[in-house]
């Protein structure tokens, strides 16, 4: 069980966030279960963390269809680990008929015919299906002791089934280290997988959610960290995940994946009641979306763009030049 | 205004050789009108060269983000590339195309309208018979697409539901776009239509050197149709050289590859490209 979060304002005084438009659309497929228990996991995911559940294949179709009405644009795919759902494959290849898919994934779990599989879908389709894998440094040093033992010889392994499949993986990597060090984490990461046979890597750096098993790892939240009204003032509020998407779980339609084990995160039993429902920004992990944009979904924003400047413009280019 | 012909051009990016080429080549394919759906600047050499060019043909032209940015003296340009890899190519290109453009034209630029409505109609006595009744096309023309002005509306991303809402939300049986710099289109329900009409500033991330912009033909069956577009683009990398603009953009308009703007492309449009 992750631990409570404080909430810095009440409801009443916080600032509201609308729900427009409703671009992203995430499915919570396979609950709090997960094949590993990272140490800074914001939702404490685990073997045995079952506090929130599966999501029916039906059900997820249901949804899926109903999406429409709202022109969700983007759908994505979390958990957990999505790929311990036994229909993962079923969801994905219906949702590849009306979008994009995006699947978030620790990469540990690839047989040969899940990827065979996958890129027959990714061909069919007219829309991209994206896959996103966290690793955690680009190194075992660095990653091993947050992602468990052995996890990044795996996830890279998993990362090579992709890339071999014709995939662009996109490789997220949550930031445990000093700002200083960024740009040279980034670059070190793409020469970790470009020495891997990923000739062009993509790769997302993030923030820390300072929840769950983070809280313990390093810290939760400090008493200034939180949104208040007046740092909405000239701010762009479409920076913020609450103000594009909704995420689905056994328990109903959250405002966001960050803070769905919050009780108040629920805002309806139906994407439409969850769609009309604005969101008071509450929370201290709010704080973590407004300073860095909407770190879940695929596009990068700009504070994170802030973290490392020249150095990965050049290391593309220096890339270019060998090949060339 | 009602028309049965025209030539439709995405973004310019300072590349007046192709524009100078594109609006000869529309001419000669007997087009009505032509209409430019913004970002006239970026990427290309010396970016008042290409505004003459479009008053003297009368090219109803539109505003795109950048002419937005260029126009009401912006910090950078708002295509929302924020990965430091893209970042930095966008920063250079926006800083020098700011200040190689004179006020005057600054100031054009944020007089340009941010959409363009008008109908399309065949000449001929015929009925198209998915329609109940013989009326004309409703074009609407947007930068990004119809609710924000840099809004990425590309293949892989964009569901056919999306679409289908955008032509019922803004009343419009055809709805073209420009912003992403790749063409492409998709038939919706009803016998309407979406067009991203493609760019001419640079090629389209597919290793040829050629440029391109879209006709609208009331006669076409089809509607409309994407005409590959050659120029000089061997005198344009010439002149960037002379303007120290960056190698790799030089290397897009010689080898017809991106080399820049890359990390915020999805899957399957980055993976159709060389780098």
């Amino acid at each position: 069980m992750s631990l409570p979060v404080q909430i810095s304002v009440p409801a009443r005084d916080a600032p509201r966030i609308r729900l427009d438009p409703f671009d992203h659309l995430w499915f919570q497929v396979t609950g709090t279960l997960c094949n590993l228990a990272c140490t800074h996991c914001f939702i404490s995911c685990s073997p045995s963390n079952r506090s929130l559940g599966f999501l029916d294949y039906e059900y997820v179709i249901r949804t899926l269809h109903d999406s429409r009405e709202f022109a969700v644009k983007e759908y994505y795919f979390t958990g957990g680990e999505p790929f311990m759902h036994p229909r993962l494959l079923d969801m994905l290849e219906q949702t590849l008929a009306i979008g994009l898919a995006t699947v978030m994934t620790n990469g540990t779990l690839f047989r040969d015919s899940t990827i065979q599989r996958l890129a027959r879908m990714r061909d069919a389709s007219i829309y991209s299906l994206e896959m996103r894998v966290s690793i955690d440094g680009p190194d075992a040093a660095t990653n091993d002791p947050i992602r468990g033992q052995g996890t990044f010889a795996r996830a890279m392994a998993g990362v090579k089934k992709l890339v071999d499949a014709g995939f662009l993986p996109i490789i997220t990597m949550a930031q445990t280290w000093d700002h200083a060090e960024s740009e040279s984490v980034y670059r070190k990461m793409r020469q970790a997988l470009l020495e891997l046979g990923y000739l062009r890597p993509r790769v997302k750096m993030l923030p820390s959610i300072r929840l769950g098993a983070e809280v313990a790892r390093s810290r939760g939240y400090r008493d200034d960290e939180r949104v208040t009204p007046q740092m909405l003032q000239g701010y762009d509020t479409s920076n913020l995940i609450c103000s594009n998407s909704r995420i689905v779980s056994d328990r109903g339609v959250h405002v966001c994946p960050i803070l769905i084990e919050q009780p108040d995160s629920i805002l309806g039993q139906t994407l439409k009641e969850a769609a009309s429902r604005d969101y008071p920004l509450r929370h201290q992990a709010c704080y973590t979306c407004w300073l860095h944009g909407a770190i879940c979904t695929n596009a990068s924003t700009a504070a994170q763009g802030r973290e490392v400047a020249v150095s990965a413009a050049s290391a593309r280019t220096q890339t270019q030049d060998l090949s060339l | 205004m009602l028309y049965s012909r025209v030539a439709i051009f995405g973004g310019v990016y300072s590349n007046h050789l192709a524009l100078r080429a594109a609006i000869e080549d529309a001419r000669r394919r007997g087009v009505q009108k032509l209409f430019c759906l913004g970002d006239l600047g970026a990427f290309g050499p010396n970016p008042d060269r290409v505004f003459p060019l479009l008053i003297d043909a009368g090219v109803v032209t539109m505003q795109g983000n950048y002419d937005n940015s260029i126009g009401n003296d912006l910090p950078d340009c708002q295509c929302g590339y924020t990965d430091p890899a893209d970042n930095y190519y966008a920063r250079l290109s926006y800083q020098y195309t700011y200040h190689k453009t004179s006020p005057r034209w600054r100031a054009w630029l944020k007089s340009l309208p941010s959409q363009i409505r008008f109908e399309l109609k065949s000449d001929l006595a015929g009925i198209r018979s998915e329609l109940p009744n013989p009326q004309p096309w409703r074009v609407l023309c947007c930068h990004g697409s119809p609710r924000k002005i840099n809004e990425f509306l590309r293949e892989s991303t964009t569901p056919t539901h999306l679409l289908e809402k955008f032509c019922d939300d803004f009343d419009a049986d055809v709805i073209v776009a420009t912003h992403t710099g790749l063409p492409w289109m998709r038939r919706l329900s009803r016998g309407r239509l979406f067009v991203n009409c493609g760019v001419l500033g640079r090629p389209a991330n597919d290793g040829s050197p050629l440029v391109g912009y879209t006709i609208l033909d009331a006669d076409d069956p089809n509607l409309a149709t994407y005409v590959p577009l050659a120029y000089d683009h061997e005198s344009l990398a010439a002149e960037m050289r002379a303007e120290q603009l960056p190698e790799p953009f030089v290397q897009t308009i010689l080898t017809g590859w991106w080399t820049t703007c890359l990390e915020i492309l999805p899957a399957r449009e980055r993976a159709r490209g060389k780098w």
